[in-house]
């Protein structure tokens, strides 16, 4: 057995010694799970120091499923895209291992909540190792259950259960067309494994799908595009992307640790690292290629305006991530799938470290969330400060942090792909001056002005303590992540992490020449980020009332904004409501109605009819003789005189 | 010497009475001595048949029912002091109590 095993072992082992003995531990939890996290993060280095020199890593472990033309091993596959996720997984979730026995002592579910998180662990390594579809899918589903637990850790909150659900559900809809591309893989290739799929792709590029055959219908669908849009479809729910995203923001009802590993880091982004892995499938389809181009650059834009006007600070950052994963989507889209990965290995950095910064502040003000209510608290709050204005500097793609580095890459990638990918282009610059305004907002809402909040004031303040800066188990994965986030973009760009990846998937090639070099665009971007913080500053740096007269000046973009495009209220018209309306229906009327009334009705003949019958039994002693008797000489009668 | 249908019809007249009597008297003690008066009906017809066909199995058995009726006397007569002792009464419309 060789070390990569234990990568995704020694996470479950923890889960399995918490999580069966976790009364035992009495808020001991992170004694078995941090050090085998720590282990299994070191392990991870050295398979990814084994890819840069070496060929990709093939174990199978055993077989799952032999029947027929099914066949289906559970395998770990360790190439050059798995290597450099499991970094970055393993990184932030040993991070937030750390972070979680800061900001959950005391609670009462400490123990739960890391047997859970190293679960998720478990489940994200394995759904990275994965070399079929179906182990893939297996372990997608896992994840989205550990996400599920994990978001309704605070189960007696009732918005946790609601989110928790509504999060779950969501998914459930993308897994659905994500089963069915995966069905359709099987029906068209006879396999689900990524080499062979591959191998076969070529063969099966130009075949035709009749859906309507069943009702005469002749219209032929590219299959191959068919595949790709039904998995895109999953990628939409897990990715959060339009319009299968407004999960993620309620998901952040549950516990911050979580918010940071999952719902930024590595769940989310399953979605990219889907697209990613099956690469040939989606350049093998035009459409379907800029069906995801636009679904990406859509959500980056739109996530960015709804998060403008959003008060709550976990709210803002995850619109953020929603935007930034429309940013990675759309790379994928035009072709661009190192530079997505990129991104998506700085941005799990660099937001995690925000969320994990925005829990700090939670966790000082005692769960104050809404950042009109706090302000001053750089004073307060120094190591907090510095390293969420990092992340905030990253997010913003300001040189030299990490995502100057990968958003640029998208946005050239995106400008060389042709007429429409400057329109790409264009969508992908807007929507980074809007989160440099917005991120810059926060930080200058939260960290500088004057403090909006009095002592005592807050939810759990039972003696009102002041602000105070979290303890070191919680700066200390902070100012590693900062480090991160400073520095994985340069690294990358200057050990060439395209190139590296390159040996997994192809690189996008340039159409015509450029009417901009890659020197004016990169520019253009860091000089828009620049006039969004600039922005941000002269309407959030100083007391000011601007903000409001905007508001009440554009009052139908604010509240479209404010009310997150009423994507919530419309499903709510168009699917919660009529739902609960035919149940109400099929409650009152089918079931208590036919249903009910059958039952019953059935039971009151019963006893209608018993009662009737009933007055014979007169407990009169001498009727009975007399039925007898009449009886008795019926009988006789008949066979003495009938017969 | 008396021909048999004579006997059958003394029998079938105290038969009748009899039942008549379990019909429609309302003391429990009459009805007791109605049913003794089938029996003895019964009886009667045992020994008709008994000397006209010249066997004596009836007349065996005649002595059976006697005897039996003397036990059930016994018995009906304790259940209805029980049945008195419980209703303070011996018209058989109050032992209804079996009724729901």
């Amino acid at each position: 057995m060789s070390f990569y095993v234990l990568i995704p072992l020694l996470p479950l082992i923890g889960f399995l010694i918490t999580g069966i003995f976790w009364p035992y531990f009495k808020g001991k939890g992170h004694i078995v799970t941090v050090p085998l996290m720590i282990a299994s993060w070191v392990l991870s280095l050295k398979a990814f120091s084994e890819t840069m020199n070496g060929p990709a890593v093939h174990i199978k472990l055993f077989d799952w499923i032999d029947s027929g033309s099914l066949h289906v091993a559970i395998s770990l596959m360790v190439d050059h895209l798995t290597a450099i996720m499991l970094v970055m997984v393993t990184t932030v979730s040993t991070l937030v291992h750390i972070y979680t026995a800061g900001y959950m002592k005391d609670d009462s579910g400490y123990d739960r909540f890391f047997a859970y998180i190293s679960l998720f662990t478990f489940s994200m390594i394995m759904l990275l190792m994965s070399d079929n579809l179906l182990e893939l899918f297996v372990f997608w589903e896992a994840v989205g259950f550990c996400s599920y637990i994990l978001i309704v850790h605070w189960y007696e909150r009732k918005p946790s259960w609601v989110a928790a659900n509504k999060a779950f559900i969501m998914n459930r809809i993308g897994d659905f067309g994500f089963m069915l591309g995966i069905l359709l893989v099987y029906v068209v290739f006879g396999t689900l494994n990524y080499s062979e799929i591959f191998q076969k792709l070529p063969a099966h590029i130009h075949d035709t799908i009749n859906f309507w055959s069943a009702f005469n219908g002749t219209t032929q669908y590219s299959v191959i595009t068919v595949i790709a849009l039904l998995l895109f479809v999953g990628a939409v729910g897990k990715s959060a992307q339009l319009p299968l995203h407004p999960w993620l923001p309620d998901a952040m009802e549950g516990p911050t640790p979580i918010s940071a590993l999952i719902h930024a880091a590595t769940m989310v982004t399953a979605g990219i690292f889907m697209i990613v892995r099956l690469n040939p499938i989606y350049n093998a389809s035009s459409i379907a290629m800029s069906v995801v181009a636009w679904t990406g650059a859509l959500t980056a834009i739109v996530a960015a305006t709804i998060a403008l006007t959003q008060r709550d600070i976990k709210k803002i950052v995850a619109y953020s991530t929603m935007s930034q994963l429309g940013y990675m989507v759309m790379a994928c889209g035009v072709g661009a799938y190192g530079a997505g990965i990129f991104h998506l290995l700085t941005h799990g950095f660099f937001k995690a470290l925000l969320f994990l910064g925005a829990g700090s502040v939670i966790h000082s003000m005692s769960g104050e969330q809404d950042i009109f209510r706090m302000g001053g608290l750089s004073r307060a709050m120094k190591i907090t400060f510095s390293t969420m204005l990092i992340g905030s500097l990253a997010l913003s793609g300001i040189p030299p942090f990490a995502g100057f580095y990968s958003k640029d890459l998208i946005l050239s990638d995106a400008f060389q792909s042709g007429p429409t990918g400057h329109i790409f282009w264009m969508i992908g610059v807007l929507t980074a001056m809007l989160t440099a305004f917005y991120t810059f907002r926060l930080i200058f809402v939260v960290f500088f002005g004057k403090e909006n909040f009095s002592e005592g004031e807050h939810h759990h303040g039972h003696e009102g303590h002041a602000p105070h800066e979290s303890p070191l188990v919680m700066t200390f994965p902070l100012l590693f992540l900062s480090v991160m986030a400073i520095g994985a973009g340069w690294a990358g760009n200057h050990y060439d992490i395209i190139g590296f990846l390159s040996q997994s998937m192809p690189v996008p090639h340039a159409i015509g020449r450029p009417e901009l070099s890659e020197d004016s665009l990169k520019s253009i971007s860091v000089i828009v980020g620049l006039v969004g913080i600039l922005l941000a500053y002269a309407l959030y740096g100083k007391p000011s009332t601007v903000p409001q007269k905007m508001a009440q000046q554009f009052k139908w973009l604010y509240s479209l904004s404010l009310n997150k495009w009423f994507f919530d209220e419309i499903y709510d018209l168009i699917f919660v409501k009529p739902t609960i309306f035919l149940s109400f229906l099929l409650w009152k009327e089918v079931d208590k109605g036919v249903i009910d009334g059958i039952v019953n009705g059935v039971a009151e003949f019963c006893q209608t009819s018993a009662a009737a019958i009933r007055r014979v039994q007169t407990g009169q002693l001498q009727n009975y003789a007399l039925v007898m008797a009449i009886g008795l000489f019926g009988m006789v009668s008949l066979f003495l005189f009938v017969r | 010497m008396v021909p048999l249908s004579w006997y059958v019809g003394l029998s079938s007249a105290l038969f009748l009475i009899g039942l008549i009597g379990v019909l429609v008297r309302r003391n429990t003690l009459v009805v007791l001595l109605c049913i003794e008066i089938m029996l003895n009906a019964v009886n009667v017809n045992f020994v008709a048949f008994s000397k006209y066909q010249h066997v004596i199995d009836a007349q065996i058995l005649v002595f059976f029912v006697i005897t039996v009726a003397a036990a059930e006397v016994a018995i009906g007569l304790g259940i209805i002091i029980s049945l008195f002792r419980l209703k303070g009464s011996v018209n058989i419309d109050d032992f209804n109590i079996l009724k729901l």
